[in-house]
């Protein structure tokens, strides 16, 4: 039994209105590769970030014990003195410097502040090697493949001589090859005697390299299992990441599906706007009936939001192929403004960037969509716009004293509210809900389930897509599973449950 | 309703700019001996800001959409130019000039505007070089000489006053009957507002509160044509201006267009989703900034009655910070034409109390830029409260 090296004990951090971690407690021993794993918004990276120092000592409750000693980090710069290193899931290095640049940026090998650049390369030279990887120090970052991009990370992390790596979804932007080279490199360096915390989605990756795995949801421990002794089924581990009472979370539902296809995807492909050899949907087919909440689930960079923005008036790819059909008439979109004639919304999966105008009040925000609908030739009618946002307000139920505030001062639940009342002010006949919950409470979720219920009983299609499967599961009637930009299951809701979902969810095409 | 703290509380941002606007009026006031509101003198702030106004205007739309011109100098110098062969060179009509003046001022914001919105070059980039090459392309329509004196038919745009038929010896009575109809003009319009608001149940001032800002805004108004009307009456520029706020108003408050506008600056993702052509709206902004550029420049020209290749020099740089004074951000999505209008007549009263002190070039520089700075700092200071 090998001596703990880090301990953190009840770990609680709040986000105003959100409980990200509750009581969480993780104990990594010394030279192990030790998984995390959970739904997304679990809680993983909010811990790493925890211990890292990205999130301050005190802006957090609990303790972290490190090597013995109680440390209280208030920025990176402590979590590396003492050689834990983390490596975040969106890389961060620099495209345009060079490789040796990147390694050793803010731990310049200098003196007197004149950068000596042949020991910085030699050294570059040599940390490449620790990670096989074969290329000039001097190369641009934005010259070298995401694959070796992520070994750059690692090389930048050994030249801090970390003790404790930590890596948030490493192999998310990866190919298969480019994943099993860097797993191989994290059992090279266990060997060595460094440690590491692994966070992924990938089940089958972390039972072939990690030694314990720890199950978060909902912001607390679940379970952790010791992987090589104890024999663990990925089918508990799954119920354990997934696992809670669904019970009286849901609203009532007076299913009103009529049997004609209101809105169909046929054969749809879409390529990375920037890289065009990219192809980042592979022939979608999914359709939706009047009256009908249909779901997509599917994990991060599955490819869900590029699916909801390409098929919204090509609002994401440049290179889109395949056919789209409403009421069984062909339709095509040049842009947004086609789309929504056509009676097609999207609800934006991140409200504050894409789907309200912040400093801009509740008022103008619900009638942005349809400003037709309160003009003259054009020229506004603010009667009738105070009288439908007020209308509204009620309808949708936002708390707001006013409908002149502005939606900055507003909570996730009500911004929310804004923006599904904007789209329902557009009167369209399809609604596409990008993860339409998230981050906000279990009482808001519950009124805006509600009104999604409105909306299909009233023949409304609604295409909910959702990283929170029992969102999923308790609102629709049919779910698409959605895995590295292919539909891998469709799922009726009588069949429906979190482990078949997470099955064909996990599921890779290519074995 | 709410009581005065309140307004003045919720209203800091507005009330804050038309407060300084006051203060730096009594101070230059006293430090003049009074020479600052007499009636020539009030003549001449408005003829000298009228197309820094003007500017201000156009900038201020452009700054909502998030972006910036800096251009608009050269613009106006080249349309002076253009203005000064077709006139004087061509001898052509004056109104047609001032119409062919016009459009290729629009021409060349949409120039500008297709670089911006349609290559998503960044727009200082676009409007610096802008700035170069019109300012070149000024010095050679001039070759370098100044053309004048412009026909009287094109300087009453800028120099002329409005007749008075009535003969009202030393006071210009016209004026006066001006201003009456344009304070009964107000005061149906605000009586108008408060019913609605009242029907809506929007928060409203007191009735006491609405009648005092009724009456003094009034009082203003009178007080203002009667002090014009003792030396010349209302300048025409003064009411091309007029023209120009009330109509932007309404199209930012009132319309489709200046609602799109103002969500493009706030937030040009989401507006994009909600169905508003941004681009367009980039596109059509520039143009309108060509447009009022062009105009400044025909207004600056008929004052000076000239057409000089150093005109419209560092009118950006007023325009913007009038804009910014005004209550823009550069952050996009803030601001209102007449915040732009006080901005400007902040800084035109601070130039003209100062010339009036005899206070020398360099010194008004210096005064002006920490004023700009205490301005933006005041709002920003106040936002993070």
């Amino acid at each position: 039994m090998t001596k703990t090296i880090l301990e953190m004990d009840n770990i609680t951090k709040t986000f105003p209105g959100v409980k990200a971690l509750n009581d969480v407690n993780l104990k990594v021993r010394q030279g192990e590769i030790h998984a995390l794993i959970g739904e997304n918004g679990a809680g993983k990276s909010t811990l790493m970030k925890v211990l890292s120092g990205v999130h301050p000592f005190g802006t957090y409750d609990g303790k972290i014990l490190y090597e013995g000693d109680i440390c209280e980090f208030k920025t990176i710069n402590d979590s590396e003195n003492k050689r834990i290193v983390i490596i975040h899931q969106e890389l961060a290095l620099i495209p345009e410097l060079s490789i040796a640049e990147n390694i050793f940026l803010g731990n310049e090998r200098a003196k007197k502040g004149i950068i000596n650049w042949n020991e910085t390369i030699v050294e570059t030279r040599e940390l490449l090697k620790k990670v096989g990887l074969h290329v000039d120090p001097q190369e641009t970052v934005k010259n070298i493949g995401v694959g070796q991009q992520q070994l750059v990370e690692i090389a930048k992390a050994l030249s801090k001589q970390v003790k404790l790596l930590i890596l948030d979804e490493p192999t998310a932007a990866l190919n298969e090859d480019d994943s099993e080279n860097l797993l191989n490199l994290l059992l090279e360096f266990k060997k060595q005697g460094m440690t590491a915390i692994l966070i992924s989605h990938k089940l089958k990756e972390l039972f072939k390299v990690s030694d314990t795995i720890t199950v978060l949801r909902d912001g607390q421990t679940i379970a952790t299992y010791p992987l090589k002794e104890n024999k663990v089924s990925e089918a508990q581990i799954i119920k354990d990441m997934v696992g809670r009472d669904l019970t009286n979370l849901f609203p009532e539902r007076y299913p009103n599906i009529k049997e004609n296809v209101v809105f169909e995807v046929k054969d749809w492909n879409v390529y990375h706007p920037l890289d065009k050899e990219r192809q980042i949907l592979h022939n979608i087919n999914l359709n939706v009936k009047e009256g009908e909440i249909i779901g997509i689930a599917g994990l991060m960079g599955a490819g869900r939001t590029e699916l909801a923005m390409s098929v919204f008036g090509r609002s994401y790819g440049k290179k889109i192929t395949g056919q789209l059909f409403k009421n069984g008439k062909e339709i095509v979109f040049k842009n947004v403004n086609d789309a929504i004639k056509n009676g097609i919304a999207y609800v934006s999966e991140n409200r504050k960037e894409y789907g309200l105008i912040l400093i801009d009040s509740v008022k103008k925000n619900l009638t942005l969509a349809n400003l037709k609908k309160i003009s003259n030739r054009n020229v506004l009618n603010a009667s009738k716009e105070a009288n439908i946002s007020e209308a509204l307000k009620e309808q949708m139920n936002i708390k707001t004293p006013s409908v002149e505030q502005q939606t900055v001062n507003l909570s996730g639940g009500n911004q929310q509210k804004v923006v599904l009342g904007k789209w329902i002010f557009a009167e369209p006949d399809i609604l596409i809900l990008d993860e339409p919950t998230r981050g906000i409470d279990v009482g808001a979720k519950f009124e805006i389930y509600k009104i999604i219920n409105e909306l299909a009983e009233k023949g409304k299609s609604i295409i909910m897509i959702s990283s929170e499967l029992p969102e999923l599961i308790g609102m629709c009637d049919r779910i698409y599973t959605l895995s590295e930009g292919r539909i891998t299951g469709e799922i009726q809701k009588d069949e429906a449950n979190q482990e078949t979902l997470m099955t064909h969810m996990t599921q890779s095409w290519r074995s | 309703m709410s009581g005065l703290k309140e307004i003045i509380s919720n209203n800091i941002r507005r009330f804050g700019m038309i407060i300084a606007l006051a203060g730096i009026v009594i101070l230059f006031q006293i430090l003049t001996n009074g020479i600052l509101l007499t009636p020539l003198n009030v003549t001449n702030i408005i003829m000298q800001n009228s197309y820094i106004i003007i500017l201000a205007i156009g900038m201020m739309l452009v700054i909502i959409t998030g972006e910036i011109d800096l251009s608009v100098g050269s613009i106006a110098a080249f349309i002076g130019a253009v203005a000064g062969v077709l006139l004087v060179n061509w001898d052509l009509p004056v109104l047609l000039a001032i119409v062919l003046c016009l459009g290729i001022g629009a021409l060349i914001g949409a120039w500008q505007g297709f670089w911006v919105a349609y290559v998503n070059i960044p727009a200082f980039i676009v409007t610096l070089a802008g700035m170069l090459v019109f300012r070149g392309l000024t010095l050679i329509v001039l070759q370098g000489q100044t053309i004048a004196p412009f026909p009287d038919g094109f300087r009453s745009m800028s120099s002329a006053f409005l007749p008075d038929p009535l003969n009202g010896a030393d006071l210009h009575l016209t004026s006066l009957i001006v201003g009456g109809v344009f304070s009964l003009i107000y005061i149906l319009a605000e009586l108008k507002m408060r019913r609605t608001d009242v029907k809506y149940n929007f928060s409203t001032i007191s009735f006491p509160l609405f009648v005092l800002k009724l009456f003094f805004v009034v009082v203003l108004i009178n007080v203002f044509t009667y002090v014009l009307a003792l030396y010349a009456g209302l300048p025409i520029v003064l009411l091309i201006l007029l023209v120009l706020i009330i109509g932007y108003t309404f199209v930012m408050n009132k319309t489709v267009v200046g609602r799109h506008i103002y969500s493009v600056g706030g937030n040009e993702n989401a507006a994009k989703l909600s169905g508003v052509k941004t681009k367009k709206m980039k596109f059509w902004v520039f143009v309108n900034m060509g447009a009022l550029a062009a105009l400044s420049g025909l207004i600056f020209a008929g004052r000076l009655n000239a057409a000089t290749p150093q005109a419209g020099n560092l009118f950006e740089l007023d325009a913007i910070a009038a804009a910014v004074i005004g209550g823009a951000s550069f952050t996009g999505g803030v601001g209102t034409v007449f915040g732009a209008v006080i901005g400007a007549l902040v800084m035109g009263v601070l130039n003209n109390g100062m010339s009036l002190m005899g206070i020398g070039i360099d010194w008004q520089q210096a005064i002006k830029g920490l004023v700009l700075l205490a301005a933006v700092a005041f709002d920003v200071l106040n936002k993070n409260k």
